[in-house]
């Protein structure tokens, strides 16, 4: 693989608050090297940033493997940037060409007040998960593990469902800042599980009612969730998530 | 005298003997005792859960945004229980016995026995939550092996089990959090611990948004706040993760024990520069399949697929035929570095080693063919279909590195080096995980206790949820017990204002110095103090050198550090600053151990203590202790817990 320096410009959202009205500014960066990751391309620019005397860049960003869900940030217009199926933490910066202009935003949506610069406040979504996203099991109530033999598709299916990282992409991405896909891959998860049969009906009934509390939109299936998710949570839970709604509201429960 | 309280009887049932004479608490009264649990990762979120789900009141608090990102969320590989689901000789005993072997001899017998017992139940509570682990055809669980053990026992969700299990733990808590026990407080800090009356009675936490201190109070603290591994600056910790919760505590009195043992994983994705911010594991299960090797010639720069089989090095199915590619970390890590070091490494910087996949793929290729009854195939057939069975197992980590260095490693092998991962030292505990100062616990990679000198794979996560699933439930009440009495104490008190007030000073003192260098950069060169000297290698000169070092570079920290941006309000670059001013002191007390310990053993290896062949030399007569550290200003006193060993007989560990 051929590495490469390149010098770009960036303009990126500061914003001191969530009082604060909040601007672009732009930036030039020099040297940076086809093989830093995005962040670390922004790394260097904060430490020049402090050292010239000015404040840093906030943004949230932890793992960075691509897992824990922290990073965010909408990169020329696509939240996590450019690649599919990928993070911002785990884009690299071989994704950009030398003079590229990059414009660096914070996830937007009504449900995701912005703290400071890049970063915003997700903990509707752990609001959501309150609501019903669990099974219902006290420590030591548990069977053997393998008490319930699980069909192997249905184990693969819940897994990839539950692969999703809680980072809010799906939101940011869709024009209605819908949280439909987040919603859809915890119920998905669940129903399909034997253990999540119990809670089944009430689950998605409470998750809903508490999604449409935070001020998430609908859904018009314009799929721009999936397209942007890191990893790559299917649609098809959105289908699944409608059917248990549907179904939870026609018996009554 | 430091007492481990381990509880009289036979091995087998200490555990069972404890749980039977244990002080509990009746539920009205729990009702009334509140719990502080810092860290939300497996140990933090299964023990906020399972107290919650007991009617105590929990309050809660991580730094990030949401407790499901705890760097828990980032272990790929799995984790072990004694099921013997494979019906292939695993046992309770003989995870307990793989376990302290692969700890080389400094880990408590009790504990560890203890964790091999609770481990089937972790799996029972963690399927029952709804955790996806992969499953045979049958439905049944499926097993894969792992470093240091002959069995398999590894229970795993495809290379994201550390996510899936704190999933689970995660929404076990929020439904405590919906349920009113638990209350979280995210995006706070632990900054200082609050002692009443010698008794560990609340902390002073700081809002990250607003830059506000906080006072909270509880009738006990369990510190859940994972290892240390950033004071090497890289490593594949999570960028926020940090020693300063336990730093706080040990310098208020908790020894801290072992702080030189730190494990360094054989298969990370290699640095490829000075931007480097962090490293990248690639999980120990690819070595279940994959074959590692050197070109057998030294500065062999054809490309791998150049190279052909009898000019390459399988060096560990060499130098380890029993074990091959599965030996325990730090045997591997030490081999590949041996390598390097030797001038047989690859790629760009000839500080990597191959991880090759070819064999694998054509053998499950093969298999495939059998399997479906295809016959004579040609040759890419069996390659294509070798590809998809390994896509099925470790995609998500081929995936990872490909996108990481930008080559395909289902067609070149990959390129790996050691990196430090997991630190076996942390806040001394005894028995029922508490510390040295009462009324404080510490749970899961922030204790010192069961891994000894090396931990073996898919163990971190085992014991990370045995301590606050299966353990801390009965220990703490045992303690709880004789603190019904205790009303709330008032956070008017003034052990609570005097604590805010030596936090807020810090933080006054750190903004206050506006000097010239970043917090990152003084980061960076502690980093490579300690990696350089107290790293794969260590030797007694270079650890006296580096305790000169850090010391001095502490001096300059504190009088040349700059951070911009205000104290009221989110400011990354002070938290990052609090953060670093405490590994640096961290780093001085972990050279001291290094150098105090005239042995080699697990991931703590002396250069002037090796076998002829260059294996770790224990000096069992000498040092078969825990090294607890206590605290005393500018100075350390060290404590010895003599380890016991009743069932196991040390020996040299061999993996030949």
């Amino acid at each position: 693989m051929q590495h490469y320096s390149m010098n770009l410009k960036l303009k990126v959202w500061r914003q001191k608050n969530s009082h604060d009205q909040g601007h672009f500014e732009n930036y030039d960066v020099k040297d940076i090297s086809s093989e830093m990751s995005f962040l670390e391309m922004i790394d260097v620019l904060n430490e020049r940033l402090i050292k010239e005397g000015h404040d840093s860049i906030a943004f949230d960003h932890d793992c960075r493997e691509g897992i824990c869900g922290m990073c965010s940030m909408v990169i020329n217009g696509q939240p996590h940037g450019p690649w599919k199926g990928t993070t911002t933490c785990q884009l690299h910066m071989r994704a950009f060409k030398d003079g590229d202009v990059i414009t660096i935003e914070p996830f937007r949506a009504n449900a995701y007040p912005v703290i400071k610069d890049l970063m915003v406040s997700r903990s509707a979504f752990d609001r959501i998960i309150q609501a019903g996203g669990y099974v219902s099991v006290n420590t030591g109530n548990a069977v053997d593990g393998n008490a319930i033999p699980i069909e192997k598709d249905k184990a693969d299916d819940a897994f990839a469902a539950a692969a999703c990282i809680g980072c809010g992409a799906c939101v940011a991405a869709c024009k209605n800042a819908s949280a439909m896909l987040f919603v859809s891959a915890k119920v998905s998860h669940l129903a399909l599980l034997p253990q999540g049969e119990p809670e089944r009906k009430q689950r998605v009934v409470s998750m809903i009612a508490q999604m449409d509390k935070e001020g998430f939109g609908s859904c018009t299936n314009t799929y721009a969730c999936e397209a942007e998710c890191p990893k790559e949570i299917s649609v098809m839970n959105i289908a699944r998530l409608n059917r248990e709604y549907l179904q939870s509201s026609l018996s009554g429960s | 005298m430091l007492d481990s309280k381990i509880p009289g009887g036979t091995l087998d049932s200490k555990w069972t003997k404890y749980k039977g004479n244990v002080k509990l608490v009746n539920p009205a009264n729990k009702r009334k005792l509140e719990v502080i649990i810092v860290g939300t990762g497996l140990a933090g979120s299964s023990a906020a859960a399972s107290l919650g789900e007991m009617g105590y009141k929990v309050k809660a608090f991580c730094f990030q945004d949401s407790p499901r990102r705890a760097h828990s969320i980032a272990a790929q590989g799995g984790i072990n229980a004694a099921k013997n689901y494979q019906n292939d000789g695993d046992s309770v005993y003989r995870l307990f016995y793989d376990t302290i072997k692969g700890g080389d001899y400094r880990a408590r017998e009790a504990n560890v026995h203890r964790l091999a017992e609770v481990s089937t139940n972790i799996i029972d509570q963690c399927v029952a939550q709804g955790v996806p682990f992969a499953r045979e055809y049958g439905g049944l669980l499926s097993n894969r092996s792992f470093g240091g053990t002959q069995v398999q026992r590894t229970f795993y969700a495809a290379g994201q089990t550390g996510q899936q299990l704190l999933i689970g733990a995660y929404q076990a808590l929020e439904r405590q959090v919906a349920l009113g026990t638990v209350t979280m407080y995210s995006r706070h800090e632990m900054v200082e611990l609050v002692i009443i009356d010698g008794k560990a009675r609340g902390i002073i936490a700081r809002n990250l948004v607003t830059g506000e201190l906080e006072r909270h109070f509880g009738h006990a603290v369990l510190l859940c706040t994972g290892g240390y591994g950033n004071v090497f600056y890289l490593s594949t910790n999570a960028m926020g993760s940090n020693v300063t919760a336990a730093w706080k505590a040990h310098k208020q009195g908790a020894y801290f024990a072992n702080p030189c043992f730190t494990q360094i994983h054989p298969t990370c994705i290699p640095v490829s520069g000075d931007h480097q911010s962090k490293l990248t594991l690639m999980s120990e299960s690819l070595r279940n399949d994959g074959r590692i090797w050197v070109p057998a010639k030294q500065g062999d720069n054809r490309p791998a697929n150049e190279i052909p089989e009898e000019e390459r090095d399988y060096y560990l199915e060499r130098r380890y035929p029993a074990f091959g590619n599965l030996v325990p970390r730090d045997v591997a890590s030490r081999a590949a570095k041996e390598r390097c070091d030797a001038g047989y490494g690859v790629g760009s910087s000839k500080q990597a080693v191959y991880l090759d996949y070819a064999a694998a793929i054509q053998r499950y290729g093969k298999a495939e063919v059998s399997k479906r009854n295809l016959g004579n195939v040609a040759p890419d057939v069996i390659t294509a279909l070798g590809k998809e069975v390994v896509k099925e197992k470790y995609g998500n980590l081929f995936d990872m590195y490909a996108k990481i260095t930008g080559e395909n490693p289902y067609e070149v092998p990959m390129r790996i080096y050691p990196a430090v991962h997991y630190t076996m030292g942390g806040l001394w505990v005894d028995y029922e995980l508490k510390t040295t100062i009462d009324g404080l616990y510490a749970l899961g990679e922030a204790n010192f206790s069961e891994h000894g000198a090396n931990r073996l794979g898919a163990s971190a996560l085992m014991q990370g949820l045995a301590d606050g699933y299966f353990v801390i439930p009965y220990t703490l009440g045992n303690y709880l017990a004789d603190d019904i009495r205790t009303q709330s104490i008032s956070t008017d008190h003034e052990a609570f204002v005097a604590a805010e007030k030596k936090a807020s000073d810090r933080i006054n003192t750190l903004m206050s110095i506006k000097g010239n260098q970043t917090v990152e950069s003084f980061h960076k060169r502690l980093g490579k103090i300690i990696w350089d000297k107290c790293g794969m290698a260590r030797n007694a000169e270079g650890l006296k050198q580096a305790i000169k070092e850090v010391q001095a570079l502490k001096a300059e920290f504190w009088s040349d550090v700059r951070i911009p941006g205000e104290i009221n309000g989110m400011n990354p670059e002070l938290d990052k600053a609090g953060r670093v001013a405490d590994f640096i002191e961290l780093g001085e007390l972990m050279c001291l151990d290094a150098l105090e310990r005239n042995e080699s053993c697990g991931g703590h290896f002396r250069e002037e203590f090796q076998t002829p062949d260059g294996e770790a030399l224990r000096d069992d007569e000498n040092y078969m202790y825990v090294a607890a550290w206590e605290n005393k200003g500018n100075s350390w006193e060290l404590h010895k817990e003599i380890l016991n060993y009743e069932i196991v007989k040390p020996s040299q560990r061999s993996y030949k």
